[in-house]
């Protein structure tokens, strides 16, 4: 099944009050990203056009995993911005995670501007066939 | 967008100061309205000797991109597969990411030198440098004392 509407919008990330301020200039947006559940764990894919490897922080306070992005803007050199339909700024996104995941083997790639993060789930949370024994 | 034709020279300099207001508000207040009505949203970069279109298309293959330029259009189209970690053991929580066919066409401001059309791809940004036709740029004409 194709989904052939796709937002185009960037959510941007709007400061609270009791939100530390950033000290970067550009604007920081949400990424979205797609959560997908498979048998042994669980796979966060974000959308990070424009960054790489080297660019982005994951941390994992307490029971919050955080994305941060940040990104080199790259401005060709000579060019005046004639025409603009999406700005470029940094990326930053929190996940709650549950007593599930095993967080010592946490992984993350990115590719092509898509992060992936593979949370394996913890040996308890495995489902686990019960066999039935006859008598 | 491009205007074909042409406007006084004295509006020129109110025109630049509208569009810089304009830019200068959007930072404060987007207007919604005013999104990209298709996928990909483009950047134009521009100069006299040229352009650079940048899209972001992350997850995007460089393979699945096609671009024409014909004239003073140019066209990008492509697929965005749907993730390889979609199949029938998987469960999908939460899908924000669209996949699927996408065409863009795009008005240039000039015709463009199509040999000399490079495309380059980069962690999911794909930049498009297309310098200006020969025949199109302006000459400057020397005038001869009679």
């Amino acid at each position: 099944m194709t989904e052939k509407t796709m937002e185009l919008e960037k959510q941007e990330v709007t400061a609270t009050a009791e939100d530390t301020e950033r000290t970067r200039e550009c604007r920081c947006f949400i990424p979205r990203a797609d959560i997908y559940e498979l048998e042994d764990q669980i796979v966060i894919v974000a959308d990070v056009p424009g960054v790489d490897e080297k660019a982005i922080d994951i941390t994992l306070e307490k029971n919050i995993l955080t994305i941060n992005a940040l990104i080199e803007p790259v401005i060709p050199q000579g060019y005046a911005l004639r025409f603009a339909e999406y700005e470029v700024g940094d990326y930053q996104r929190s996940f709650r995670l549950s007593n599930e995941i095993d967080r010592e083997n946490i992984q993350a790639s990115v590719k092509d501007g898509v992060l992936r993060l593979y949370l394996p789930k913890a040996q308890e949370a495995l489902a686990r066939k019960i066999s039935v024994k006859a008598g | 967008m491009y205007r074909r034709y042409r406007i006084p020279t004295l509006w020129h300099e109110m025109d630049h100061l509208q569009n810089e207001m304009n830019r200068l508000f959007e930072t404060y207040y987007p207007n919604r309205l005013r999104a990209a009505p298709a996928y990909p949203a483009l950047n134009v970069w521009a100069n006299d000797d040229g352009l650079n279109v940048t899209a972001e298309v992350p997850g995007v293959q460089p393979q699945d991109i096609d671009i024409n330029v014909v004239g003073d259009t140019l066209t990008l189209s492509g697929m965005r597969q749907p993730d390889e970690l979609v199949n029938e053991s998987s469960r999908c929580h939460r899908r924000e990411r669209g996949y699927g066919d996408f065409t863009r066409s795009l008005q240039l401001p000039y015709p463009v030198d199509v040999e000399k059309v490079e495309a380059t791809f980069h962690n999911g940004v794909l930049m498009i440098a297309m310098p200006r036709a020969e025949e199109d740029k302006p000459r400057k004409i020397v005038v001869k004392s009679a």
